[in-house]
């Protein structure tokens, strides 16, 4: 990692980040809630990586969550619908200096976007990606996407949805993604403790933020968030524990031949020992694509940093392929270039 | 050099076309000949002619492969319209391009491929070079692959890279005929094929063996030869127009200090910019090879914002999937240069043959009102000039351009005349300084109506851009009904003051006249000699060549009030002429159009203009 060293840094704080603009979020909608913790975040991150708050640029699409970069006070660019991937491989590629984030929805980035978000994260663009998923179309008033559950019935499906929903981290896994988190948008702490590893991790760390959209998709994870259900719903995931989780906190993963199961320790002769130990970090994403899919009702829906891995970054990549190409290049100024293969002079 | 027996007629110019199998190397055999015609010193033009297809089916006319060079001893502004000499490699290359030899040209065959199975191939019922068809031609029967095979009979070759030199032969033939000295083109043998020495020995061999051949044929009873042209002073080279666009926005990053990003996607026929440029990051100049032509532009544009000369090329097809994201740019207002390679469309259309079809497109293929820049290159030197200006004209207008140009142009070359970096114009562009109190995103300038250009990262300029409408001044995001007016103008005046800052349109001939002849883009050498040869029979025809066409010169209205007839030529069925009719529609307007995939020649335009003369 490139030393980034400053003699005095600026201490950044969360006001620093705030904007003065309007938020026109619905009330209650989960985007506020990302929104305070984004805003919490980048204080940290800017300390951690000795960075100003001109440093951060926030690069969007097109929908309810793509709003995000007029609500920040950084250096920001709302885009088109589904092509933020795009404009954010610009901006890194062409100033790597900055740290960019790029907020998207599970329209812009499952649907119209699809395209782009597979290539951002093969080619592991050094970006954080913050992905709200509400499984609904909200800004164009409730038609389904393409993480809408079958069967569900939204006002382009009125006899229900006939395809199944795409697994945004299986998305991220099967495109080679080096990095993939998941939260909701109800637990600010988790929100916050991923964003910064997010942030933190060079690469594009794609975290996929379940978020509830109040008016036309409401409580759609609400099993997940639930007050009553989510110790048995979400799997907490922490490099180096056991996979352990449940209100009495006695449920477990395992491996059982070639799938996951639940299991309780103290029944069936299970231990603590048995329960697999999570690694985000192995480069085989076997057990890490097993946990991504994991859904309710059978299992606990897998929050956390599910993989992280480290790979070269594109920036890195390129920048590096310039530096060498100014070593060994024969052209040192455009000039040499004209001037080079067959020419003749004219006296 | 061999002593010839025939005496050297000499020739103001001449035409060749080489045309063979899309595998028997006729692109190479022309671009080496265009090597040797440098060194001779005339002026000339190229003209590849291929087929959509890597390897169509061995010996179909949809295989054939050609290239034509037209080279002489004054300027030399087209390819030619027939050729003089036909290199023929089979009978489906004569078939498909006989059309385009002169009624008393040379034909050259390699009567070994004349056999029962390529007649068949080519369509032939019988055998051309037998049933009296190419009576009136000089036809050159060779048996050039038994010859080849023959020259290299003595070296370690298997018989599929002996075959692979047969064009080497036909080119020493053509030496021959034009007194070239074959030894300069050994050491493009020796750099192309350095790790294969025997490869190196069997071309050269072959290609000795081909000017001797030449040189022992009755047929040729005298050979030729061309004086060089009376270039101005300086240094020259060959190049094609892709080269030259390519080069031309280097030097724009160099003389502006700004990093390209070319953001692009494969696409015939502008992939080879995206190529060049990917060969050059010494310079800083970094190419993404995007996942689609909305990725292309779109990280172009997000490069834009962070602060790079930003760029992406494409063609017709690539030019309509980027549309919605052009707007982002011209909504941001951020510089953009978008280089769009013509092909004949819609649709997948034509490929790899020449149209001046997306006008319209570039000019108004966005939905809102969304004025850019729009300009066009007038010949493969002129990409250079061009692509330089639209980088200039993007950065210190924050404007999109899109730049035309065309198959023609990108894939032909002609001699370019290689400029000094430092006497190219400087490039300003409009960057805010850290801390400056006076910013404000959509604040602008006072003459161009240009905003500035606060890069991410610079401290005391942070802002938000976006799709969005944007208030004026804060750049904040508005739904006033009447900032919406006022923004939608100041876009469409900030693109007309461009306007200001470009040449006159210059009128070749005089400057009043009973034809005026107007044409844009990659027409411009054919339309001046077409002109030129008029003129020197005492016609009073001028032209007026366009190379910018959004916005039009300040002075297009009073050039063209000076003519008793103007005649809008186009490679369309009317794109300009009609921009001009809702422009200035004081003016009547005459149109003539060729939508082919082929270029103008000089003769059709002639006729046309004779015609209109005589009306």
């Amino acid at each position: 990692m490139e030393s980034k060293i400053q003699t005095q840094p600026v201490k950044l704080s969360k006001e620093d980040f705030e904007s003065d603009q309007m938020v026109k979020w619905c009330p209650g909608c989960g985007d506020h809630a990302i929104l305070r913790s984004v805003e919490a975040v980048f204080p940290v991150v800017g300390e951690k990586l000795n960075l100003n708050k001109e440093d951060f640029v926030v690069v969007s699409g097109i929908g309810c969550s793509s709003r995000f970069p007029y609500y920040m006070n950084t250096y920001g660019i709302h885009g088109i619908h589904g092509r933020a991937a795009a404009l954010a491989t610009g901006i890194k590629v062409a100033n790597p200096k900055l740290n960019v984030w790029m907020i998207s929805g599970d329209g812009d980035s499952m649907a119209i976007g699809g395209n782009h978000f597979i290539h951002v994260a093969r080619r592991n663009v050094d970006i954080t990606y913050l992905m709200f998923n509400n499984r609904i179309y909200g800004l164009t008033k409730g038609q389904y996407s393409p993480t809408t559950f079958k069967g569900q019935k939204t006002k382009t499906s009125p006899q229900g949805v006939f395809e199944q929903p795409f697994n945004p981290g299986e998305l991220v896994i099967g495109s080679r993604g080096k990095f993939f988190a998941r939260v909701v948008d109800t637990n600010p702490k988790l929100m916050q403790k991923v964003f910064v590893e997010a942030a933190m991790y060079r690469g594009a760390s794609i975290v996929e933020i379940l978020a509830n959209c109040v008016i036309f998709n409401n409580k759609i994870h609400g099993d997940i968030t639930g007050r009553d259900t989510k110790a048995d719903n979400q799997l907490i995931l922490e490099a180096g524990k056991p996979m352990i989780f449940g209100k009495e906190n006695n449920k477990g993963i395992v491996l059982d031949g070639t799938r996951l199961k639940v299991v309780t320790i103290g029944e069936d002769g299970v231990t603590e020992d048995d329960i697999l130990v999570h690694d985000p970090t192995t480069e085989d994403a076997g057990i890490h694509m097993m946990l991504a899919s994991m859904m309710t009702p059978e299992f606990p829906v897998a929050l956390g940093v599910i993989r992280a891995t480290p790979f070269q970054t594109l920036n890195d990549a390129v920048w590096e392929s310039v530096e060498h190409e100014k070593e060994v290049s024969p052209y040192k100024n455009v000039d040499d270039l004209l001037n080079s293969g067959n020419t003749w002079e004219i006296d | 050099m061999t002593t010839h027996k025939g005496k050297v007629v000499e020739l103001e110019s001449a035409v060749i076309r080489f045309a063979g199998d899309s595998g028997d190397g006729m692109q190479l055999t022309g671009n080496l000949f265009s090597d040797s015609t440098a060194f001779a010193g005339n002026d000339f033009a190229t003209f590849p002619d291929y087929p959509a297809e890597i390897r169509a089916p061995q010996g179909t006319v949809s295989g054939v492969s050609g290239f034509q060079i037209r080279f002489g001893a004054n300027d030399i502004h087209t390819s030619g319209d027939r050729a003089d000499v036909l290199v023929a490699m089979n009978p489906a290359s004569l078939k498909a391009n006989l059309k385009w030899v002169q009624s008393n040209g040379i034909i050259i065959v390699d009567t070994d491929a004349f056999t029962e199975k390529n007649l068949a191939k080519a369509g032939y019922e019988t055998n051309p070079l037998e049933d009296g068809s190419l009576n009136g031609y000089l036809v050159v029967q060779a048996p050039i692959s038994t010859l080849t095979k023959e020259a290299v009979k003595e070296m370690a070759l298997d018989n599929k890279s002996a075959m692979k030199s047969k064009n080497m032969f036909t080119l020493g033939m053509v030496f021959y005929m034009f007194n070239r000295d074959y030894k300069k083109t050994f050491s493009f043998f020796e750099q192309k094929f350095k790790k294969n020495p025997v490869i190196v020995e069997a071309n050269k061999k072959v290609l000795e063996a081909g000017y001797h051949f030449a040189d022992t044929l009755e047929v040729f009873a005298n050979t030729f030869k061309i004086e060089p042209a009376p270039l101005n002073k300086g240094r020259y080279r060959n190049i094609t127009g892709n080269l030259a666009t390519s080069w031309g926005i280097l030097a724009a990053s160099e003389r502006s200090g700004r990093n390209v990003f070319l953001g692009s996607y494969p696409i015939t026929p502008a992939t080879e910019i995206l190529q060049e440029i990917a060969k050059h990051k010494q310079f800083q100049a970094i190419s993404m090879q995007m996942e689609d032509e909305i990725g292309g532009v779109v990280s172009s544009i997000g490069a834009s914002f962070a602060g790079a000369l930003a760029v992406t090329s494409t063609s017709g097809p690539g030019l309509s999937l980027k549309s919605e994201a052009i707007g982002l740019a011209v909504m941001t207002e951020l510089p953009l240069v978008v280089i769009n390679v013509q092909r004949g469309g819609p649709s997948t259309g034509l490929p790899t043959k020449s149209e001046q079809s997306d006008l319209m497109q570039a000019l108004y293929g966005r939905n809102g009102e969304a004025p850019v820049v729009v300009m066009a290159a007038k010949s493969s030197a002129d990409c250079f000039y061009g692509a330089f200006e639209a980088a200039k004209v993007a950065m210190e207008h924050m404007v999109p351009v899109i730049l035309l140009t065309d198959g023609s142009i990108a894939n032909g070359s002609e001699v370019f005349k290689i400029p000094r970096v430092a006497d190219l114009p400087e490039i300003h562009p409009p960057i805010v300084k850290a801390n400056d109190p006076n910013y404000a995103p959509y604040k602008r300038d006072a003459e161009k109506l240009s905003r500035e250009w606060a890069l991410p990262g610079t401290p005391g300029l942070r802002h938000r851009l976006g799709g969005l409408e944007k208030e004026d001044i804060t750049g904040n995001v508005s739904h006033d009904p009447l900032n919406h007016q006022k923004m939608s103008y100041l876009r469409e005046e900030k693109v007309e003051r461009v306007a200001n800052y470009i040449p006159d349109l210059e009128v070749e001939g005089d400057e009043e006249g009973d034809i005026l002849v107007v044409s844009w883009g990659g027409t411009y050498g054919v339309m001046l000699t077409a002109v030129e040869e008029l003129r020197a029979e005492g016609k009073k025809v001028s032209l007026a060549h366009f190379r910018y066409i959004k916005p039009m010169p300040k002075n297009t209205a009073e050039v063209l009030s000076k003519f008793k007839k103007i005649i809008v030529c186009e490679i369309n069925l009317g794109q300009f002429v009609n921009v001009l009719r809702m422009t200035f529609p004081q003016f009547s307007y005459r149109q003539y159009n060729k939508i082919q995939g082929l270029p103008f020649m000089v003769n059709e335009l002639k006729d046309q203009f004779n015609a209109l003369l005589n009306e």
